[in-house]
């Protein structure tokens, strides 16, 4: 207790506080220390043991072959690895023109309630859940369609990127220094080529990582997939179709009573995981590389 | 525009202004058909993302409308859910999903927020991205990876704490149920609680670190523990904020579906203990939509989606609500 000689060197009830107090702040530093280790383990735990777990079951057949029938050994999941990626590319297409324009909307053309009224509503749309935008695509697409198709499942996943791509952008935008729009539209540059040719490729990388977490968050969604794109075990290009996608196949193999299934559950987590990790480590280089120019 | 012109006083970004409803310009020749054409074109954009949510309240009306004029309110309240007698009602599932989640909310609240404090205060500057990076990165796995590794690896361990807890504390009633399942309240609310905490971490975390410094300071120097300049300062100055975290966690695992579906034992009956098998809202639409035969059952399964949409809209706002007043929209809640 050398530093504290002037409050903590007492004697009687004054120390007894004193020393009451600082194992009060022992056992807050404790209990804290205590919460993160139990939060960053039990995730670290996780994500190895999938990572294990897959990585163990992996091969090249997994990734390039077929799935062969019900309780037959070997086979894999290419089908399923391109009507993800199909599935997402469309809704790509349709979320990023929607997001980008209504976010350079709300933030170049500041009128007073519009705006902040679709940035709000982007903010509680992150919060629907996803099993009901499933059953929206299901209404809006697959009803009127008659089938379940890969399309309806792209509008899906598009509804759930919307949100995300409008507030990374807006965000993006927000960003950008007033005084390289004034310099624009001092050289006599109209309003809207000085947004496309002076906002935009200047957010251009903030921009492309938040349609890039977007796409890292739909790729793993499985719910709205249940009743739109609803899974195929064969080989289909056509979006009218039903399409098999990844998330929805690690749902099936793992609900499914085959040891062999279970394994290639395994495997399918493994590869959506590193895609994940990957966008996420990669954005997030991506980023710090901006901030440190 | 009626009367004076006004003096535009404002950065010349803000070229465009909008007052009495209509497109004004100080010298409204200079408008360039272009940008009329572009504020017109995103302005288009944006409506559209009102006009999908109006969509989505609609098609969820439309297609639960005919179980909600066969069972109107009634549905909220009823028990049986019987397919071939074609009687719906979701009281069970609703009591499921809402006792699940704040089970989960109980255990993730502290052990989050204790994080947060952790990282925000008691950790060196340079070290917190080590600590919080992985936390960030965890909040982003899909939610069907949490559920494949809840069924595998936790339920069995589950099933091993619910033998023990039922022939050591069975006289107690939350664990007089059936301790052979593994799946189940427990089991669900374990797992909703390990994927909202990183959720409620993060988002507290960025709060707790808005807290002014010197407010901290002004405590020590007043001779405060640190303990004490976090729990009599920080916390309630960051306090809005931490509900809206927190209510955004319970948003999150009211309306998560894959993990639950796999470890919560899909039943359709009211739960009496922890250790009971029960649907929630998501994972009783998830589990039969593709299996519902007539368009009622159908349609009561798309009640069931709009009574969640409900649910979780109304936490959402609310959270929203919460996080915008402290951040003025600046947290980013999608990490």
């Amino acid at each position: 207790m050398a530093g504290n000689t002037l409050y903590g060197a007492g004697t009687g009830a004054s120390r007894q506080h004193y020393l009451y107090r600082k194992g009060i702040e022992w056992l807050a530093w404790i209990g804290m220390l205590f919460c993160t280790g139990v939060t960053v383990f039990i995730l670290l735990m996780i994500l190895g043991y999938v990572l294990y777990q897959g990585a163990s079951y992996i091969n090249w057949e997994f990734l390039t072959a077929l799935p062969l029938p019900a309780g037959e050994t070997g086979g894999g999941i290419a089908n399923a690895l391109v009507g993800s990626a199909m599935v997402v590319v469309v809704a790509t297409l349709m979320a990023v023109p929607i997001g980008v324009g209504a976010a350079i909307f709300v933030n170049e053309f500041p009128s007073a309630q519009l705006g902040r009224f679709v940035r709000f509503l982007a903010e509680v749309l992150t919060g629907v859940p996803s099993i009901v935008v499933g059953l929206f695509a299901y209404a809006l697409v697959v009803r009127p369609l008659g089938s379940f198709s890969g399309l309806s499942g792209s509008v899906a996943y598009a509804f759930i990127m919307i949100p995300i791509i409008l507030i990374t952008a807006h965000e993006a935008f927000r960003l950008v220094p007033v005084s390289l729009r004034e310099a624009s539209l001092a050289l006599g540059i109209p309003k809207w080529r000085t947004i496309l040719w002076v906002v935009l490729p200047v957010s251009s990388r903030a921009l492309l990582t938040g349609v890039v977490l977007a796409i890292a968050r739909a790729l793993g969604e499985a719910a709205p997939m249940l009743f739109t794109a609803f899974g195929n075990p064969f080989w289909n290009l056509n979006l009218k179709k039903p399409i098999a996608t990844v998330p929805l196949l690690i749902y099936t193999y793992a609900t499914g009573p085959y040891e062999d299934w279970h394994r290639k559950a395994w495997a399918a987590s493994f590869v959506l995981l590193m895609v994940v990790l990957v966008t996420s480590v990669l954005t997030r280089v991506f980023l710090r590389g901006k901030s440190n120019e | 525009m009626q009367g004076e012109p006004q003096v535009i006083n404002r950065p010349l970004g803000r070229l465009l202004t909008r007052a009495s409803g209509k497109l004004v310009h100080p010298d409204a020749q200079v408008i360039n058909l272009g940008d009329r054409f572009f504020y017109t074109l995103t302005r288009g954009l944006a409506f559209c993302v009102i006009f999908l949510v109006i969509l989505l309240v609609l098609d969820l009306f439309r297609g639960s409308w005919e179980a909600i004029r066969q069972f109107g309110l009634k549905f909220l309240v009823g028990t049986t859910w019987d397919p071939v007698a074609r009687q719906f009602g979701t009281l069970p599932t609703i009591v499921g999903t809402i006792v699940k989640a704040f089970i989960a909310l109980l255990l993730a609240v502290p052990i989050s927020i204790g994080s947060a404090i952790f990282i925000s205060f008691y950790t060196p500057k340079w070290l917190r991205p080590v600590i919080s990076y992985p936390i960030e990165l965890l909040a982003g796995i899909p939610s069907i990876i949490f559920g494949l590794w809840g069924l595998f690896v936790m339920v069995p361990v589950i099933r091993v704490l619910q033998v023990w807890l039922k022939a050591n504390f069975g006289w107690f009633p939350l664990f007089n149920g059936p301790a052979v399942y593994g799946v189940g309240v427990l089991a669900g609310s374990a797992i909703l609680a390990i994927m909202i905490t990183p959720i409620i971490a993060a988002i507290s975390r960025d709060i707790l670190l808005t807290v002014p410094r010197t407010q901290i300071e002004g405590m020590l120097a007043l001779g405060a523990t640190k303990w004490e300049a976090i729990w009599k300062v920080a916390l309630p100055y960051a306090r809005t904020g931490l509900l809206g975290a927190v209510i955004l966690g319970l948003g999150r695992a009211i309306g998560e579906t894959m993990a639950v579906t796999m470890v919560g034992g899909n039943s359709f009956d009211l739960i009496h203990s922890l250790f009971d098998p029960v649907h929630s809202m998501a994972s009783q639409i998830a589990s039969e939509f593709a299996e519902a035969t007539y368009s009622l059952y159908v349609s009561s399964l798309i009640y069931v989606g709009l009574v969640l949409f409900g649910i979780t809209i109304i936490i959402s706002l609310l959270a929203q609500l919460l996080l915008w007043r402290l951040s003025k929209g600046r947290i980013a809640i999608l990490e």
